[in-house]
């Protein structure tokens, strides 16, 4: 059951894999991000690590073009965000709060909505589209609840639902907001060794969490965020006290004033 | 002769159009209605619907088709809300609330003013009896082609229903699609208008959506059942208003009214009944198992 849908995915492009430069973005008279920088390369798996109201969600958003940012670019693979998401090649996983559970979809029709890019006008699913999705489930182990309602999965099926849907559509980038709040360590490691081997393919992963444990056994690059970026280094960089303490605002190690401003 | 009872209506050409006008309605309302219910968009059905009533008045005093006015005030209706909503601070709900309602009261000035043939009741409540031939090809037309454009898109409104975040991920258009939504909306009150009249129009466009909701888990079986449920309550309720010569909107409302209570009551899985009927068992099952549980060590 392994192998195809690797070989299915497209070849690279020129450029990194994720290119974010100098994005500013306010809501209002707030500043939400200010001068973002930060470059992905391929086959690597990032945390974005920050606490509420630092930036991480707004972020995600100003990489999918859900928001327009006062200043800066986005280049996805060497395209625009726009480009990006027409070729399909953008793969988000949201927040439990985003969706309505109580929506009457099947698993399998969730992981289906991962294909329709693909697709015609009407969305009809052809044999490749069932291949992947079926392929898909595989992967992430929910082919036996494949025709459960996706609210009748419990918190750390639903991501893995979904992280299918993003396995399903072939994504060379996959956005994951908080996949880890809410969900069973069995399903955290599922997950954990899923992403490991879609980045072993070349796919390059965002993730934001709160989780600071399991970032070095997730993660091979961590970004700490509070409006700016503080730091993008290794896992064990970040998660240093002193680096912690900046990002969320702790004045415990250094004595430093805190605040982010210049 | 129940047989007779049932074929003597179909007699009169007025009845026949009523059917078809009705059924037509029913079946365009109980489609779109799936999407309205899961998205919440109850109140902008009731908007929709109200705010067409100037447009009516204004396609009477024109000689226009009425269909030309309630369309054009449905959507701008539409239009004015989202820009009210995105331009101030005020919230969606009051913006509608504040739009409707005024497009509303213009619609009921505007008929108190004018001298005319246009007779209120007919727009508030329906005129199901007085539907002319040209009305129901007006009502055909308009409902086959919402139908059609419902059900091609019907994988992509879901997908806008359930996450619009993804269907702007994977390159399309959230915005384009809450806009065709609302614009079938918009075609479909003006289908249901000559059926239920202004007023009632909403329930057609939720009671059948909300009663599918309450019996299945599959949004393909509930775009079946809603429309097949409004259906056959339009018929019902028609028959029934026949013999009761009662109103035939207010009677095709009801009939959907009393579905719903009785689903709400009764569905196996999601209906009142059921569900305390489950977890009696599940709480029997408890204190058996525990008993035994207490057995066990003795």
């Amino acid at each position: 059951m392994s192998g195809p849908a690797t070989s299915a995915r497209r070849p690279s492009t020129d450029g990194p894999a994720l290119e974010v430069r100098g994005i500013t973005v306010h809501y209002g008279d707030v500043l939400a991000l200010d001068d973002v920088s930060l470059t992905l390369d391929r086959g690597t798996i990032c945390g974005l690590v920050g606490m509420n109201g630092s930036g991480k969600s707004t972020l995600f958003k100003a990489i999918m073009g859900n928001i327009r940012p006062d200043r800066g670019t986005v280049s996805i693979g060497g395209r625009s965000p726009r480009q990006a998401r027409r070729a399909g090649i953008v793969g988000y996983v949201p927040q439990s709060e985003e969706v309505d559970w109580s929506f009457p979809l099947s698993v399998h029709d969730v992981v289906m909505m991962g294909r329709y890019g693909f697709q015609g006008f009407t969305r009809r699913p052809r044999r490749a589209d069932r291949e992947a999705v079926a392929e898909a489930l595989d992967r992430v182990e929910l082919a036996d609840l494949a025709d459960r309602r996706i609210g009748a999965l419990s918190g750390g099926q639903r991501k893995r639902a979904f992280v299918a849907r993003g396995l399903a559509q072939g994504a060379d980038l996959l956005l994951l907001d908080e996949p880890f709040a809410g969900v069973d360590k069995r399903s955290e490691a599922t997950i954990t060794d899923l992403l490991r081997e879609l980045a072993d393919g070349g796919a390059t992963v965002l993730v934001s969490s709160h989780d600071l444990e399991a970032l070095p056994r997730l993660a091979d690059e961590a970004i700490l965020l509070l409006r700016r970026v503080l730091l993008h280094g290794t896992p064990e960089e970040a998660l240093r006290p002193e680096q912690l303490a900046r990002a969320f605002g702790l004045d415990l190690a250094s004595g430093r004033p805190t605040d982010g401003g210049d | 002769m129940p047989l007779d009872l049932l074929l003597e209506p179909l007699g009169y050409d007025f009845m026949q159009r009523a059917f078809l006008v009705t059924i037509t309605a029913a079946i365009v309302c109980g489609v779109l209605s799936c999407w309205l219910v899961l998205i919440g968009w109850s109140l902008m059905g009731d908007a929709v619907s109200h705010a067409v009533l100037p447009g009516v008045v204004i396609a009477y005093l024109m000689g226009t088709p009425f269909a030309v006015g309630a369309l054009v005030f449905g959507l701008g209706a539409v239009a004015l809300i989202f820009l009210v909503r995105s331009t101030s601070r005020v919230k969606e709900d009051a913006a509608i609330g504040v739009v409707f309602t005024t497009l509303f009261a213009l619609g009921l000035v505007l008929i108190s003013v004018v001298p005319s043939q246009t007779d209120l009741g007919h727009i508030l409540f329906g005129n199901l009896l007085g539907v002319s031939a040209a009305d129901l090809v007006q009502v055909l037309v308009l409902g086959a082609f919402t139908l059609v454009v419902l059900v091609l898109k019907r994988r992509d409104l879901t997908l806008y229903a359930f996450d619009p975040t993804h269907a702007h991920a994977i390159g399309l258009n959230p915005k384009v699609l809450g806009a065709l939504l609302l614009a079938l909306l918009a075609l479909t009150v003006v289908v249901a208008l000559q059926a239920v009249g202004v007023v009632l129009v909403v329930a057609m466009v939720i009671i059948p959506g909300a009663t599918a909701y309450l019996l299945t888990d599959r949004f393909a079986r509930m775009l079946v059942i809603s429309p097949a449920i409004a259906a056959g309550c339009a018929i019902v309720g028609i028959y029934a208003s026949y013999y009761l010569d009662a109103a035939s909107g207010g009677m095709v409302v009801l009939t959907m009214g009393v579905v719903f209570a009785l689903v709400y009551l009764f569905a196996p899985r999601h209906g009142v009944i059921g569900r305390s009927l489950a977890a009696a068992r599940r709480r029997r099952a408890g204190v058996a198992r525990s008993a035994e549980a207490e057995r066990q060590p003795a």
